[in-house]
């Protein structure tokens, strides 16, 4: 199919047809992210959830507990794509770190610009100046569908 | 207010007791009600794609994909469902693997 980014191939792999410039801006995302990991920027609030939200003590334990882990595993999805930003072709285990990497990247964007689930019904107007970072929370969003869907298609 | 599917889910998995047992509960102590599950709510959220939430729903706890997709409908509609519910060990590591996936969950004693 014309376009299509992601698509599991026969080997149970899956082959990644992307353009030399989206390459390079993958390649680009995962250090921006990185650099903000280490700070407590309040967009990264969905990417380490309140878990007790009604109980305080019990919350801030589960985030003592649990926070050294959760980086752990969002770091290593960031480093996956920075690996293979070239690649034509992706393991299960590979693509499962894309699709880990984009989320991440989609938590933090979609939380700075407050996005809405409406966000796609009208057409980015240009004077706006979100408009390219919506832009690319929009690109990121297709392009993390075409992974689920490859993935999807692998399971049972 | 659960779904069928997710009360057959929980039926699989849950490790509570069925017969009554006799315990003297200290007033007002939660901790020691050990006959109350705890459940895992995932909330809905305006980032995180239906097909995503579907995926990993099945992913995680090997819902089909009507499962997964009829609970993800629940989030969207209704605003939350629950996914998994049981003991506080088990639903708080469901808990922190939906975290891990992006997920936005909650846990708390049923």
């Amino acid at each position: 199919m014309p376009g299509r980014r992601i698509q599991r191939d026969r080997t149970g792999g899956y082959r990644l047809r992307l353009p030399a410039e989206e390459r390079d801006l993958l390649r680009s995302l995962p250090a921006q992210l990185r650099e903000v990991l280490g700070t407590d920027d309040p967009s990264l609030r969905r990417l380490f959830p309140s878990a007790y939200p009604d109980d305080r003590e019990a919350d801030d334990e589960y985030r003592r507990l649990m926070r050294a882990e959760l980086l752990e595993g969002k770091l290593a999805a960031l480093q996956v794509v920075e690996d293979t930003a070239d690649a034509e072709h992706l393991t299960t285990e590979q693509l499962e770190g894309w699709l880990g990497a984009l989320e991440s990247l989609r938590l933090f964007l979609g939380t700075q610009l407050d996005v809405r689930e409406e966000i796609y019904d009208a057409p980015l107007h240009p004077d706006d100046p979100d408009a390219p970072a919506l832009a690319l929370y929009g690109y990121l969003s297709w392009l993390q569908e075409q992974a689920v869907e490859a993935l999807s298609s692998g399971l049972r | 207010m659960r779904s069928a599917a997710t009360r057959r889910h929980n039926d699989r998995v849950s490790q509570t007791i069925e017969a009554p047992v006799e315990v003297r509960l200290p007033e007002g102590d939660e901790d020691y009600d050990h006959d109350r599950p705890w459940v895992v709510i995932v909330w809905n959220d305006p980032i995180n794609l239906m097909s995503y939430v579907t995926f990993v729903l099945r992913k995680l706890f090997g819902f089909s994909r009507e499962e997964a997709t009829r609970l993800m409908l629940q989030v969207h509609n209704e605003g939350k469902a629950v996914v998994s519910s049981g003991e506080k060990e088990k639903a708080e590591f469901d808990m922190a693997r939906l975290h891990a996936h992006g997920l936005w969950a909650t846990l708390r004693q049923d």
